[in-house]
């Protein structure tokens, strides 16, 4: 590997073992990759130092350590010994925890967990590290701009990063991002250079994509079609919102390993198919017809037997502002049957409180949670044997997670099975 | 015995039968991290760890959590003895280097369509090297 001055600094002690440590392991990450530098980054999302109570009593147990500090150097760091871990400069943000510190209680959360992440956020708050919690940081405040170099995790948030807004960022994980943010550098590889970003499958969309749940079909349809390819959407699509490109991002790199794609005319680097291309032919040209859609929307559907529905859950990726306008909207004046829990970031879940939508849905029976999801948290409302879902992504997850029947369709769907406790969605 | 050649990007030594899938596997969400069981819902191999096995796939897919929930199958001793794959992605390739196991890919012959379940494999990561002794059938 070509190393820059300032990393065979960090590499040979001068900025404190801990930086070294994390040196080391980025060495041997690039290695890996075959990487042959690195580029700099100040703009870092991932998950430092958070350990759930497994890991914190692995370590205890075997370190005799079960601090942040040890965590981070045993774990994140992949270190032999625990050691003092510096401040992180630049926007390094915490992407997620396992649970909403008022609903722990509701999500089956203990006390000592509960405490223990409030410790743990203390931690986050010492070493410079914004508290975000959400998978959706570009909703919340970290929003970077085209060309930006990123480390982050979260397949649905670096989908976005890519594509929608034209930074550039690898999917990176735990380790990787905890190094990055003591030493500022990445692998500079795969989507941090020009021609890894080239689309290489054309998708061809003949069916009409207008709803939230359209697009997460559509999403769902492409990943599982390209894998970890790039596709370039060309055909029946028109602009779409940022909740439309948070839902088709989000199940593309579920289904499959989709880190960035091109829509014609419409997104950053896609200003026509020839320079999505980077004027290569592409590998192979998929159609995405009525009968594709049929297929994918039975597909998500095959979970789902029983009509009786338990629990709807909203907000995968994290809800937007718009999603609890509609929500609240849905939701007015009437009671539900079922369990509603809505997630969502604290920054989001803030303008919801003083837009007086979470008060709405909370009055309809509904909660509203941050930081964390079912996924995430394992957590579904005791009892709960079938879910309604508007997350192609959460779809995906969430039955082999937690062992339940799965509904998936669009957010009314989901809102009237709430309301009748029956599902009733049907394609449209 | 059949040897490929390739590039190791976590070194060491490791032998074993193998678990094939030609299936890209999820970590977070695809694998419970406590026994090494793949959970993913329609995948071939669900239902099946690759505790102490050599695990040969295509790659990584879904969640930034690969490594994660691969680094956890270390801790909890669940993990394969070594990995054999083609498809280079920063979660393989993160997660294979805190799963500290053998790991070898761009191999010159595609391991998928070679090594088949069950068939004795030594992967060497710091040679690059897989040996595959066929199962009797």
């Amino acid at each position: 590997m070509i190393l820059a001055d300032d990393e065979k600094a960090m590499l040979d002690g001068s900025g404190g073992i801990a930086k070294q440590r994390a040196m080391e392991l980025l060495v041997r990450y690039a290695q890996a990759l075959g990487a042959e530098r690195f580029v700099d980054t100040t703009n870092i999302a991932g998950v430092p130092g958070s350990s759930t109570l497994f890991l914190q009593d692995y370590f205890e147990e075997h370190a005799g350590d079960g601090s942040f500090e040890a965590v981070f150097s045993l774990y994140d760091l992949d270190a032999a010994e625990v050691m003092p871990v510096p401040k992180s400069g630049g926007n390094c943000c915490h992407l997620q925890g396992g649970l909403d510190l008022e609903h722990w209680a509701e999500l089956g959360m203990s006390r000592e967990a509960m405490e223990h992440q409030r410790a743990d956020e203390a931690a986050l708050e010492r070493h410079g590290i914004r508290i975000m919690k959400t998978c959706t940081p570009y909703l919340a405040g970290n929003l970077p701009v085209r060309g930006e170099h990123c480390a982050w995790m979260e397949s649905s948030a670096v989908v976005y990063c890519n594509s929608v807004i034209g930074a550039r960022t690898n999917t990176e994980g735990r380790e990787s991002t905890s190094a990055a943010m003591l030493t500022g550098k990445i692998p500079d590889w795969g989507f941090h250079r020009d021609q890894y970003r080239h689309a290489t499958h054309l998708i061809q969309v003949e069916a009409p994509v207008e709803t939230v749940m359209d697009w997460g079909m559509l999403g769902y349809f492409i990943g599982a079609a390209v894998e970890e390819n790039i596709p370039v959407l060309s055909g029946a699509i028109r602009q779409a919102d940022p909740l439309r490109h948070k839902h088709f991002g989000a199940a593309a790199s579920s289904s499959g390993g989709v880190e960035m794609y091109h829509i014609v005319g419409v997104t950053p680097e896609a200003p026509d198919l020839e320079a999505a291309l980077g004027s290569r032919k592409p590998l192979a040209t998929i159609h995405y017809g009525a009968e594709e859609r049929r297929r994918i929307y039975e597909t998500l559907n095959a979970n789902g037997h029983d009509p009786k529905v338990d629990y709807v859950m909203l907000g995968c990726p994290h809800a937007s502002i718009d999603q609890f306008r509609d929500v609240a909207r849905l939701l007015d004046g009437k009671k539900i049957r079922t369990q509603l829990w809505m997630f969502t970031s604290r920054a989001v879940k803030t303008v919801a409180d003083i837009s007086g939508f979470t008060k709405r849905i909370e009055d309809a029976g509904g909660v509203v949670m941050t930081d964390t999801c079912s996924a995430i948290a394992r957590a579904v409302p005791p009892g709960t044997k079938v879910v309604a879902l508007d997350s192609a992504k959460q779809t995906h997850y969430l039955p082999a997670m937690v062992g339940v029947e799965a509904w998936f369709g669009t957010t009314e769907d989901c809102i009237n099975a709430a309301l009748t406790g029956r599902w009733n969605g049907e394609l449209k | 015995v059949i040897v490929l050649h390739g590039r190791g990007i976590v070194g060491g030594r490791a032998e074993g039968e193998a678990l094939v899938t030609h299936e890209t596997i999820s970590g977070w969400g695809g694998i419970d991290p406590m026994t090494g069981t793949v959970i993913e819902i329609r995948h071939e191999l669900r239902g099946q760890s690759f505790k102490d096995r050599v695990l040969v796939f295509p790659g990584a897919k879904g969640s930034s959590g690969w490594s994660n929930a691969f680094h956890m199958t270390r801790l909890t001793k669940s993990a394969p003895l070594a990995m054999v794959f083609n498809q280079m992605t920063t979660k393989i390739a993160l997660g294979a280097v805190v799963t500290r196991v053998p790991a070898v890919t761009e191999l010159d012959q595609d391991p998928l369509s070679i090594i088949e379940s069950g068939d004795w494999v030594r992967v060497d990561g710091d040679a690059g090297t897989v040996e595959i002794t066929k199962k009797r059938s």
